[in-house]
This record gives C-alpha cells, sequence and structure tokens, in this order.
C-alpha cells in the first residue's frame, strides 16, 4: 500500500525533508570528501606510478612513511616548523584577539571606523596576497630603512626584556613576549575573525550582569575577569579551533606536500607527508580542545 | 571633600585610559594600514624614485607607469571579469546549498543526522592538502560513478573549466564550506521554535516555512557567509592554481605577474630583469587586487559588523 504524501505526519514529513535537503552535502561529501579522503590514504601506503594509460597503484606498506620521516630531507624540519609556529602563535592570537574585542566594544569616538579598520584583515590577509606580501622585496627595502632610522624602537624593545629580565621574568617568557611584539604584524593580519568571533559574543552578554556587579562596588578590572572572561570562554574554543584550522591556508608544510605531489609526482609520498600532517594536527586539536573544555564555563 | 576628590581620581583615571586605549588603537590600526600605505607609495612611484636614499613615502616623480604595466601584463580587465564571475557563481552556489544543509542539520532531524553532522566537523578539521591528489586526479578522469563513460564513451577532464567549481559548491563542499555550515546551523538552531510551529499550523510545509520564514530573518547570516565565501574565493589560489592552470584568474595572474613582466621586457631572459623593479610591479598589481575588495567592503562593512552579532556564530 502506497503511504500517500498527506498522510504522512508533522515529524516524518520533515525528517524526509532534511534528509533531502541535506542530500546535496552528503553527495558532495561522498564524492568530493570520503572517497578522496580514503583513496589518499590508501595512496600514502602504495607507490604509484602514472603513465598514459593511468595510474598503477601497487601496495607497499608503510615504506612512504618510513621515507618521509628519515629519508626526504626537508620534511622532519618544516614539519615540527610549522607546528612550533602554530603553538607558539595561537595562545598569542586568541589573548590579543580577545583583548581587542573587549576595547573595540567600550564606546569612544570614532569607534566604527577603528572596527572597519580591525576587519580589514579578514579581507586582506588570506590566499595568494598573504603569501606575495611576505615575499615582496620592495617592502623588505622600506623595512629595513625603517629599522635603520628607528633604532630607538628596537633599543626601546632590548631595554624592556632588560627590565623584565631584571624583575625576575622567566627567560622563556620574556623571549615571547619580546618576539610577539616583533611579529606584531603577522598576530594582528591573523586575528580578524577571531576579534569578529568575541565581539559578537560580547555583545550577547546581558548588561544586567555588568549593572549589578556596578552596584555591588567591582571595578572595571574585576567585571572583565568574572563576568566577560567566563561568558566568552566557550568562544575561546571555537577561536582555538578556527586559529589552527586557519593556520592550515598559509604555511610551508602545504606547499610542500603540493610540491611533492605535482611536481616530482610522488603522489604516494605525498599522501604520506598529508597524512602526518593531518595526524599531528589532529592531535594537537584533540589536546589543546581536551585541555580547554574542561575550564570552559557553560551557563546550563 | 572626600567625594570631589574620589571624583578627580575617577575622572583622571578614565581620561588616562582613553589616552592608553587611543594610543593601542591609533597605532595598531596603523600596523594595519601600513602595507596598503607602503603599497600605494610604491605604486605610484617611479622607478628611478625606487633606488633614491632621500624618497621614503612621497614619491619625487609620480608616474601611472607601474599601473599600465601591472594592468596590461596581468590583462586586468579581462582577468577581474572572470574572477567576479566565479566568485559570484560560487559564493551564490555555496551559500545556497550551505543554507539547506544548515537548516537541515539544524531543524530537520532524521535518523543519523547527528552522525552526519560529525562528518561536516571533519571536513572543517582535515587539511585540504590530505584531500588533493585524490580530487585532482578524480577530476581529471571525471566518471560519475561509470555514468559519463557509458554515455560518451570515455571520462571527461574537468580540470581547466569552472565545473571543479561549480559542483564542488553546488554540494556545499568548497572552500571551508563546512564552517559556512556551521554557521548556517547555529543561526537556525536559536530561533524559536514558535516561529516554525506557527507557520505549519497556518498551513505552511517544511520547503514553504524555509522559504518564507526562515531564509528572510537569516539575512545577517547570509550576508556573513557571503562575504566570507566571496572574499576567500577571490584571494584563493590553493584551489585554482589546481584546478585552473591556464585559465586567467586574478590570483594565479598575481603569482605568475613577475615572471611575465620579465618576459615582456627582456624577451624571456627572466634573470635580467631588475628584480626591484619586478617587485615593484607586482605590489601595484596586489593593490589592483584587492582594490575592489576594499571597495566592497566600504559598502557592505556596517551592515557586516553590525549583522555578525545577529549571525548565532557564537551559538
Amino acid at each position: 500500500m502506497r503511504i500517500g504524501w498527506r498522510t504522512r505526519s508533522y515529524a516524518q514529513q520533515k525528517a524526509m525533508w532534511g534528509f533531502l535537503f541535506v542530500l546535496p552535502w552528503l553527495l558532495g561529501f561522498i564524492f568530493f570528501f570520503l572517497l578522496p579522503f580514503l583513496t589518499s590514504f590508501r595512496y600514502s601506503l602504495s607507490t604509484i606510478e602514472a603513465n598514459s594509460k593511468g595510474i598503477i597503484v601497487t601496495y607497499a606498506g608503510f615504506a612512504n612513511y618510513v621515507n618521509a620521516l628519515t629519508v626526504h630531507t626537508s620534511f622532519n624540519r618544516i614539519l615540527t616548523e610549522s607546528i612550533v609556529n602554530m603553538v607558539v602563535n595561537v595562545p598569542l592570537i586568541i589573548i590579543f584577539s580577545l583583548f581587542l574585542a573587549v576595547l573595540l566594544n567600550q564606546k569612544f569616538l570614532g569607534r566604527s571606523i577603528a572596527r572597519s579598520i580591525f576587519f580589514l584583515p579578514v579581507i586582506l590577509s588570506s590566499g595568494v596576497i598573504m603569501t606575495l606580501e611576505s615575499s615582496s622585496l620592495v617592502q623588505a627595502v622600506n623595512d629595513q630603512a625603517a629599522g635603520s632610522g628607528g633604532l630607538m624602537n628596537s633599543f626601546g624593545a632590548y631595554e624592556l626584556a632588560r627590565l623584565m629580565m631584571r624583575s625576575g621574568v622567566n627567560e622563556t617568557i620574556v623571549l615571547y613576549l619580546t618576539e610577539a611584539v616583533g611579529r606584531i604584524y603577522e598576530i594582528v593580519s591573523q586575528s580578524g575573525v577571531q576579534i569578529l568571533i568575541f565581539l559578537a559574543g560580547i555583545q550577547s552578554i546581558s548588561p544586567q550582569l555588568y549593572e549589578a556587579s556596578k552596584m555591588e562596588g567591582a571595578t572595571g578590572y574585576e567585571a572583565f575577569w568574572k563576568i566577560t572572561f567566563p561568558m566568552v570562554s566557550p568562544l575561546i574554543l571555537v577561536n582555538l579551533v578556527y586559529t589552527i584550522i586557519d593556520s592550515f591556508a598559509r604555511n610551508n608544510m602545504t606547499d610542500l606536500i603540493r610540491e611533492t605531489g605535482f611536481t616530482t609526482f610522488n603522489f604516494g609520498l605525498s599522501s604520506a607527508m598529508a597524512w602526518i600532517y593531518f595526524a599531528s594536527i589532529l592531535l594537537i586539536l584533540l589536546l589543546s580542545v581536551y585541555i580547554v573544555s574542561k575550564r570552559v564555563f557553560y551557563q546550563e | 571633600m572626600t567625594t570631589a576628590r574620589l571624583f578627580s581620581l575617577e575622572s583622571w583615571k578614565r581620561w588616562s585610559w582613553s589616552i592608553v586605549r587611543l594610543t593601542l588603537i591609533v597605532g595598531l590600526s596603523f600596523v594595519i594600514l601600513y602595507p596598503i600605505l607602503q603599497k600605494i607609495s610604491t605604486a605610484i612611484k617611479d622607478k628611478k624614485d625606487l633606488y633614491s636614499p632621500i624618497v621614503v613615502w612621497i614619491p619625487e616623480t609620480y608616474s601611472w607607469n607601474n599601473f599600465k604595466q601591472a594592468i596590461s601584463i596581468m590583462d586586468y580587465w579581462h582577468t577581474l571579469l572572470n574572477t567576479f564571475s566565479l566568485s559570484l557563481l560560487t559564493t551564490v552556489l555555496t551559500a545556497a546549498s550551505c543554507a539547506l544543509a544548515g537548516y537541515g542539520f539544524a531543524r530537520l532531524k532524521f535518523k543519523g543526522s547527528g552522525l552526519l553532522f560529525a562528518g561536516v566537523i571533519l571536513t572543517i578539521m582535515v587539511p585540504p592538502t590530505t584531500i588533493l591528489i585524490p580530487i585532482y586526479l578524480n577530476l581529471k578522469d571525471f566518471t560519475l560513478m561509470g555514468i559519463i563513460p557509458l554515455l560518451t564513451g570515455k571520462s571527461v577532464n574537468l580540470l581547466n573549466t569552472y565545473w571543479p567549481f561549480i559542483l564542488t559548491s553546488i554540494t556545499a563542499n568548497s572552500l571551508k564550506a563546512g564552517l559556512y555550515i556551521f554557521i548556517f546551523r547555529q543561526f537556525f538552531r536559536g530561533v524559536p521554535k514558535e516561529v516554525e510551529e506557527a507557520a505549519y499550523i497556518d498551513g505552511a510545509g517544511v520547503v514553504q516555512t524555509f522559504l518564507r520564514i526562515m531564509l528572510p530573518n537569516a539575512v545577517p547570516s547570509i550576508v556573513t557567509v557571503t562575504l566570507f565565501s566571496f572574499v576567500w574565493q577571490w584571494n584563493d589560489s590553493f584551489f585554482t592554481t589546481t584546478y585552473l592552470t591556464s585559465s586567467k584568474v586574478l590570483s594565479t595572474q598575481l603569482s605568475s605577474l613577475p615572471y611575465n613582466l620579465a618576459i615582456f621586457l627582456q624577451d624571456g631572459d627572466a634573470s635580467q630583469a631588475d628584480p626591484f623593479y619586478l617587485s615593484m610591479v607586482q605590489d601595484t598589481g596586489i593593490l589592483l587586487a584587492i582594490l575592489p575588495l576594499i571597495v566592497l567592503y566600504l559598502f557592505v562593512q556596517r551592515y557586516f559588523v553590525e549583522s555578525i552579532e545577529r549571525t548565532g556564530i557564537v551559538g
């Protein structure tokens, strides 16, 4: 017996339409993600020969992985470099963007102009423009000119570092901070989306909380740590994940994997590299999500 | 007496904070704007100003030469049109398919939808490089599970056409599409259930509810997704250089600009050309490439900044 359209219950209809709505994505997911994903894993375990008739895949065990980790000249170095870079940058970006979001949330003259400037990196620092900018010769020359003129500038950073060292701050922390000052452009330009997310989060906190805390005599500083910070802490998790994902687009690892695949046509080795990279990213993601999510405050 | 002192201390604190804040914001704004200002200054410089030690920001001799070179070598207007149409196409298709999927995941629960959503998260997590090679090989001999060879006798090569972009965006699997699905899902989850129930009682079906009630309300998240998708597609070099090897799109043209310029200037001998001059023209090219984006941003930014607060990115 055929079940008529009208005889289905609303819940059944919804379930059916839900499947239909998701169907385009599901097809794409299978054809453009899942199958390539599994194929890539198979490739990483094989040697691949391409000739005019097509490609011949022969199983080779873990040879590619061993090759990448022990034989390849630069893989290990680039892998550690890009991961260390990511681990160093992520906390800086998150702290910086939270700070700026709080700043941009306050009322002051020219706030809308400041906001639009700070979101500009969302547009400017993605893809090819970022890559080309780092290799610009004119930029390098100008930076050097600015460096020689700005002796005071570097001197100041040095003095600050010495001051902190004298006052007993750990040396690694001091170096970390001064390096952060040196890479300020890199950090600012990578935190556009994160500022946006934090700002949206801060604006969804109900003003009554601040009012009540003010009545009780809390300072702005206390209000930040007792209200703003716990309320936006779920977003720290979101931003953490986003920052890590965002770092895929701009590192040497991606270039190396591509180069191995498309210039030397060593598809097997390239896939193995990509899988090692993916595994290490996944490890970092899981670890940091585990650590952060324990401390996150949810209202429920 | 004490209240007066307290008041003055308070106001002093407030003033000093405003000054600190102003310094920070102006300083950081400068850091962000510095590369753009520098590019403008470089672009209007003449070639000989590059070596003049007294020229830092304001050139001695202005010239439009860099612009002319960059425009002619990048084939700018043609490239711009290509880039624009490609970005617009993928943006519209991606936004539509992601909105559908987002609504499906948020509101129309069916068996296994939770598991499928975990799939969305997986697509966000996996670096695109991991699946690049199989996708490339797949598109090179595109068979659609053996259907196309049955009809025409051989597989089609989809590389160097817009089809890879169209197919991936129709199926919500283009560049960073997982993120857009996530944004839409978060937004639709925030819409009160009563709205949907009222629509049902008034006789609207699921599709009608989605089209006539949910979508008009979802404008903030649509704006966000559209802008992100457009800009990221515009700047993307990862997929464009893989899928389009010879078609003229801004991001590929930009990366090959110095090389093409050297060929143009020195009849193919790239080593003879002055690298500083090449870099100078490339900077001009970058400026030309981001100019349309900045114009676009100036128009939508107010709307964008306001709407992001209501997109539900924050969940």
